[in-house]
């Protein structure tokens, strides 16, 4: 049909102007200059060029899926119109740039990224280059479309490893390189020296090995499972036991094999696992949006400051030590929880949002006060917090600490796990999904509400009462309202209401901009690209919440008949 | 036949509408009664003020001789009133046993020390609950859907799965609005014959809110009409079928003066 046809090249175009205006965001923000200190694969291709091939693969992508119903060749001249669309933006680009000085107002707009964009070529060939590229890193995008779901999925797991290993691949060999010897085994595979990245042959090697692993386990996978499954009781329990040896070992081994700096990081991931498995219940759960839960943090960080300092700057300190102060840091921040759960009983939605945020301010302002000063530092916070202690081991470090905050992390997994399958669980969804209606139900909306309050905000007390042994000192602005933001940020990403979800977000939004500190500019750039992309593509979540299977499935055709 | 439900001159407005006026009516035990009524005419609003989500300005409501009227909404379920809602309302992102397990809260006891402990008291309730929710799902004939989301069953069998979880409150007053909206002959005819079973063998007095006048007049004892917010009749069906003012308020004056008898079908 010549008419729908023609409407679907518009799209297509459509289609690459948006990735090409893309693409310009990011080499005009100077992402793509700052990136291109970094090689993914040694000497081939730099971090920066690989978001902006990333852009024209996607570009691509979309324009197969949007241009047929079904694939064919036209698919493919498709991709390839829209990545040459896309990287033509770029080059006119390029061309402004050379004509005009656009430095006063885009500051990144140098010589630099003229040389990055036109592969330091010059304007001759280089240009011609950047659009052969974007048209087959377009086509690239089409074909992956065109692959059938098992191949698409190996090549897209193959090229998102080799990305993710090229790109920690400076962590990856500092934690290997405590054992010499697996660190010379492995050294082929990534860039010798200074460089940068994976070596050429280690990113083929990747690509084909996860690309191989992941078509096997989508082939094998179902028939591997089914004979695990066949296993008699005792077998299967046996390998439950197994798995559970193997991730208890893990666990203990990981800080030694992370090192001091790897741990500090997997410990602040830790905190807002706690953080996050807390807020899950509120916002996850009961459907609660609460903006100002950092102010349990702040609770449980300054109540452990104030009970266990050893500064003697304050008019008042119990001198106690981490244990001692730990159940009244947890008590106060769940007592908080209460009170700020009692006055807004009767909101919903925004205005809840609202009142919470309010709330967390509030707190935050109080610990800054004069008035409060004598009593918890004001500005200068709680100085000389001791880090918590069993007899002779203290977790003074990170890669000691690593223990207690899992400790915490495995309670609160617990508590999370056996509350979402209970009565209150229930009563905690019914109430996400319509207050009225739980509420006519039987469900007493005060109780349960304060209950997730409470809850929540005991998990993100204990996470604050860790945070100041963990620093030794506290100060107000340790609790701004970004804290707030970023936990639901990390429940939002993972998956309201997912448990295992508030893990992946966690990884993401904390654990890799920490590991890519050197990006911390664009750190908020990415977290709110990413948040757009995800609400618009994945609404429910990196792993979202699973639903219980709780009726052994008998007959199902009968299903849909009136038989009452 | 004792009085279940009673209103005394209930009235309930809005601003300067008055959405119910004065509104009598007494449900006799263990009969199945409905209140019909053109669009607006105040019976959402009198079944939300029965189950709390309302407080009537003026008069009393006493359910099984006890006042109800301004009692708090799960403390009315509590007492054995359960309803369903006109727009089917389940709790669309939970299983249909995940719905009908909520239904079950005030009979259950776990609480919070229960559930993180396994205490024997959660795993009975757990096993209750779950043996109940798998009955009544027989009961409702949906058996097998069990494991899917409310929101993914079709518009008959949510229907159907919202009085499963109304039941689930074991209730002996069911209110129940619209239940047959949007359902063809036969499923009307299949609900009607569910409906009169509820009664038959559970027991349960229902209070219907219907349209759909074969409905209204197949299963009733007792039908009372509401229009603007007033009690214009109250009857057996055959008397409501025959009253002129019932036929005006649906069909207009003139129709009313023209048909004389009618054969009431909105």
């Amino acid at each position: 049909m010549p008419t729908s046809m023609r409407f679907n090249w518009v799209r297509v175009i459509q289609i690459g102007l948006i990735g090409g205006v893309l693409a310009l965001l990011v080499s005009l923000v100077g992402m793509v200059q700052e990136f291109s200190e970094r090689d993914i694969i040694a000497g081939v291709i730099t971090m920066g060029l690989t978001v902006l091939f990333l852009i024209f693969m996607l570009t691509g992508y979309i324009a197969a899926a949007r241009l047929l119903e079904k694939p064919g060749v036209l698919t493919v001249i498709g991709s390839a119109l829209a990545g040459l669309i896309s990287a033509g933006l770029l080059a006119l680009l390029v061309l402004a740039m050379q004509e005009f000085n656009l430095r006063p107002v885009l500051v990144y707009s140098s010589p630099q990224l003229i040389k990055i964009l036109t592969f330091d070529k010059g304007l001759n060939p280089g240009l011609f280059y950047l659009l052969g590229v974007g048209m087959a890193v377009g086509v690239l995008g089409g074909i992956i479309y065109i692959l059938p779901n098992q191949i698409r999925r190996a090549v897209t797991s193959g090229l998102t490893w080799v990305a993710l290993l090229g790109l920690l691949q400076q962590l990856i060999q500092v934690s290997l390189g405590r054992s010499p010897a697996v660190d010379d085994a492995l050294a082929w595979m990534f860039g010798k020296g200074t460089e940068k990245g994976l070596s050429t042959f280690g990113a083929i090697f990747v690509f084909f090995v996860v690309a191989l692993g992941s078509f096997l386990w989508a082939n094998q996978g179902p028939r591997v499972r089914g004979r695990i499954q066949a296993l008699p009781p005792s077998g299967q329990r046996s390998l439950r036991w197994g798995g559970i040896a193997l991730l208890v070992f893990i666990l203990f081994y990981l800080p030694i094999l992370l090192g001091l700096y790897l741990s500090e990081v997997v410990n602040q991931v830790g905190l807002f696992i706690l953080l996050g498995l807390g807020l899950n219940i509120v916002v996850g759960f009961a459907g609660l949006l609460d903006l100002g839960y950092v102010a349990f943090y702040a609770i449980g960080a300054y109540t452990m400051g104030v009970f266990t300092t050893a500064s003697g700057e304050l008019v008042w300190a119990a001198g106690w030590n981490f244990w001692q102060a730990l159940p009244v840091a947890i008590g106060m921040a769940t007592l908080a929880g209460i009170i700020l759960g009692i006055p807004v009983l009767g909101m919903r939605g925004d205005y809840l949002a609202i009142v919470t945020l309010g709330f967390g301010e509030i707190i935050r302002i109080l610990a800054l006060s004069d008035f409060l000063k004598p009593f918890i530092g004001g500005s200068q916070g709680i100085v000389s917090i001791p880090p918590a202690q069993i007899s002779s081991f203290a977790a003074n470090n990170s890669q000691r600490l690593y223990y207690l905050i899992v400790v915490g992390i495995l309670i609160a997994l617990f508590i999370a796990n056996r509350l979402r399958d209970s009565r209150i669980g229930r009563s905690w969804k019914a109430l996400r999904e319509d207050e009225d209606v739980a509420q006519a139900m039987g469900i007493n909306l005060v109780l349960t509400k304060l209950l997730a309050f409470a809850t929540g905000a005991a998990f993100s007390g204990l996470s604050g009462a860790i945070l100041a042994s963990k620093l030794g000192t506290i100060y107000p602005h340790s609790f701004a309202l970004l804290i707030s933001i970023n936990v639901l940020s990390v429940v939002i990403v993972g998956g309201l209401g997912s448990i295992p979800g508030v893990f992946v977000g966690s990884l993401i939004l904390v654990g890799l901009p920490e590991l890519l500190r050197e990006f911390a500019e664009y750190r908020l750039w990415i977290y709110g690209a990413l948040l757009v992309v995800m609400m618009l593509t994945r609404p429910e979540g990196f792993w979202p919440e699973a639903t219980h299977k709780r009726e052994f499935h008998e007959e199902h055709n009968t299903v849909l008949e009136m038989n009452p | 036949m004792s009085a279940i439900l009673s209103s005394r001159s209930v009235t309930k407005r809005f601003g300067g509408l008055v959405a119910v006026n004065s509104f009598d009516v007494d449900i006799p035990d263990q009969s199945i009664s409905s209140i019909i009524g053109p669009n607006g005419a105040g019976k959402t609003t009198f079944f939300n003020c029965v189950t709390g989500f309302y407080t009537a300005e003026e008069g009393e409501i006493l359910f099984k001789e006890e006042r109800i009227d301004g009692l708090r909404t799960d403390l009315v379920t509590k007492m054995g009133i359960s309803r369903t809602y006109q727009n089917i309302r389940l709790f669309a992102n939970l299983t249909a046993i995940e719905n009908i397990m909520v239904g079950q809260h005030p009979h259950l006891k776990t609480n919070w020390f229960d559930a993180v402990f396994h205490t024997r008291r959660y795993h009975l309730d757990e096993k209750i609950a779950l043996q109940e929710a798998l009955r009544l799902l027989k009961f409702v004939g949906l058996a097998g859907s069990g494991d899917l989301l409310a929101r993914n069953l079709p518009y008959g069998a949510q229907r159907r799965l919202e009085i499963a979880r109304a039941l689930a409150n074991k209730p002996t007053l069911l209110l129940l609005d619209e239940p047959t909206a949007g359902m063809n002959p036969n499923e009307t005819a299949e609900m009607m014959r569910f409906i009169r079973n509820l009664r038959d063998e559970l027991g349960i007095t229902i209070l219907l809110i219907e349209h759909d006048m074969r409905v209204v007049m197949g299963i009733s004892e007792q039908v009372s009409v509401l229009d603007f917010g007033m009690k214009i009749a109250e009857g057996t069906p055959d008397q409501i079928q025959r009253n002129p003012q019932v036929i005006e308020a649906y069909l207009g004056r003139g129709a009313a003066s023209g048909l004389g008898l009618a054969s009431a079908r909105a």
